[in-house]
């Protein structure tokens, strides 16, 4: 039976087998979940269909959020990439821009997919899909870095928690950014050694990132943060691919950020009542 | 599903904003409008705790109404569904409260009124991440989820009908992955709950209401 408990387990796997990551994410669903190969490849590419459309749509039509606090980012970025006039270089430039659709989308009532959960459903599209424009990847090969993204999420749901409300939002934006930038590590030929450093230096990058949505509603700062967790996990992608490998292994870091996520206090974990949301002009918008 | 899946991880598909206020939202729904006799005519909400609170930011009442419309929680049409819930005549209210803390934060209350005019009361928890749970049925505490083909059987607390049922499921080749048995009190209402990995056989209604203490079967299929 091809399945792991935790990052070592996953490492050994892949040595033992000579295979990659996202392989053996797709093993064992197939043997776990008994459903056949190519069903459990084609959910995935449905998957990808709607984290595209969503990444896409915003720049074209952009529509207000339900809670008002957001909409039209993306084509702001979007226009204000068509002037020549963005600093943040291709990759990271399309990344913040799907990502920040993505958070448009949601908000606005539109189809998403939870990645792992839909405050930080952007970044996974986001990282992944900008990889795939600027190097001219095959849908393929995008497919396989979502099993791999899904890998580190299941870790980081069996291990710790992916739950703003039980461990602030470094426990969604960041173990959404760990799982994109361990794809990206795969994505662009690294081994499955230094994916798990990429994720493990996100979640250091992240370590204590409160969970405070003004108004309570999944809006802001929710947005800005899903085009930050690109950015982290792009950084994080870059060290490892260079061979930078890292002290604390991602099993340790999951722990890590589960322990801290627990000691964030009440009022920093999605209930509105601390942080930005507590902030005067945050508070504007308080029940 | 025993096991943490991918598409647990990569999932659900949904209409946003919030896995929890708006997908769970509209999971319930959707299980309740499973459980109902006949077509929906009238439809009451009454939500409790943070549901009441984000009830309107987080799209709540547009994903319950879809749902007790039968809309999946990825089905765009969510976003419209206080249009299409007039198109069709169905009258919906929505009482928010923010009183009651004795409950599960994300909790609703439905009751529903068929054209036929039998009533039924769903009580459901929002658990986080899409994952939801039925609580009550009318006046009666269950527990169940929708993960599974179920049937849900309201009978007269009286011997050997829970002999009835489980002869009924072999009878007819039924795998039973859960049984559970809830009641209001000694010699009145019960509910037996049956969940399968498999689908049930949609004629198993009949056979299991020919005992006269079982009053009604619902088929809550995936």
């Amino acid at each position: 039976m091809t399945d792991f408990k935790s990052a070592q387990e996953l490492l050994t796997l892949c040595e033992q087998r000579q295979t990659k990551i996202s392989e053996v994410m797709k093993l064992r669903e197939c043997e776990l979940g008994e459903i056949p190969m190519e069903q459990v490849i084609f959910r995935m590419q449905q998957a990808l269909e709607i984290m595209r459309k969503s990444a896409i749509t915003p720049a074209k039509m952009p529509t207000r959020s339900m809670g008002g606090l957001i909409g039209g980012e993306a084509k702001r970025l979007s226009v204000h990439r068509n002037k020549g006039k963005n600093i943040c270089g291709e990759v990271l430039g399309w990344g913040i821009t799907y990502a920040m659709a993505v958070l448009e989308v949601s908000a606005s009532m539109g189809v998403i997919v939870a990645a792992p959960t839909a405050g930080s459903a952007g970044i996974v599209p986001g990282l992944l899909l900008a990889l795939q424009k600027e190097y001219h990847i095959c849908d393929e090969r995008v497919v396989n870095a979502l099993f791999h993204a899904g890998a580190i999420g299941y870790l980081a749901m069996r291990n710790a928690t992916v739950a703003g409300a039980v461990g602030g939002c470094q426990a969604e934006v960041g173990v959404a950014s760990a799982m994109a930038a361990a794809a990206a590590v795969e994505l662009m030929g690294g081994e499955p050694a230094q994916s798990l450093d990429a994720a493990s230096t996100v979640l250091m990058n992240m370590l204590g990132l409160v969970c405070d949505p003004v108004g309570g509603l999944v809006e802001y700062p929710c947005q800005n943060r899903n085009a930050a967790g690109v950015a982290v996990a792009l950084v994080a992608a870059e060290l490892a691919l260079s061979g930078i490998r890292q002290l604390i292994p991602f099993d340790e870091m999951l722990d890590t950020m589960y322990q801290v996520g627990k000691r964030i206090p009440y009022e920093l974990r999605e209930t509105a009542l601390g942080g930005c949301a507590a902030s005067p002009s945050g508070c504007r918008f308080c029940h | 599903m025993s096991f943490i899946s991918v598409f647990d991880v990569l999932g659900p598909h949904m209409v946003g904003p919030s896995s929890s206020h708006t997908a769970g939202a509209c999971a319930i729904a959707l299980l309740a409008q499973k459980m109902k006799n006949g077509a929906l005519k009238e439809v009451e909400f009454t939500l409790y705790g943070s549901f009441a609170k984000t009830c309107r930011g987080h799209g709540t009442d547009r994903a319950l109404l879809g749902g007790i419309m039968g809309f999946a929680t990825d089905d765009i049409r969510i976003r419209d569904s206080f249009e299409i819930a007039k198109e069709r005549r169905i009258a919906y209210r929505f009482i928010l409260d923010e009183k009651e803390t004795e409950v599960h934060p994300n909790t609703v209350e439905i009751r529903m009124i068929s054209e036929n005019g039998t009533q039924m009361t769903v009580r459901g928890e929002s658990l986080g991440g899409g994952k939801v749970r039925i609580v009550r049925i009318n006046q009666v505490q269950v527990d169940f989820t929708g993960e599974y083909n179920a049937v849900i059987i309201i009978q007269k607390d009286r011997p050997g009908v829970a002999a009835h049922i489980t002869r009924t499921l072999s009878d007819q080749g039924v795998n039973i992955a859960f049984m559970r048995l809830f009641r209001e009190a000694k010699g009145e209402t019960a509910y037996t709950i049956v969940e399968s990995d498999d689908r049930l056989p949609e004629d198993i209604a009949e056979t299991l209401l020919e005992n006269p203490n079982v009053r009604d079967v619902m088929l809550v299929q995936q």
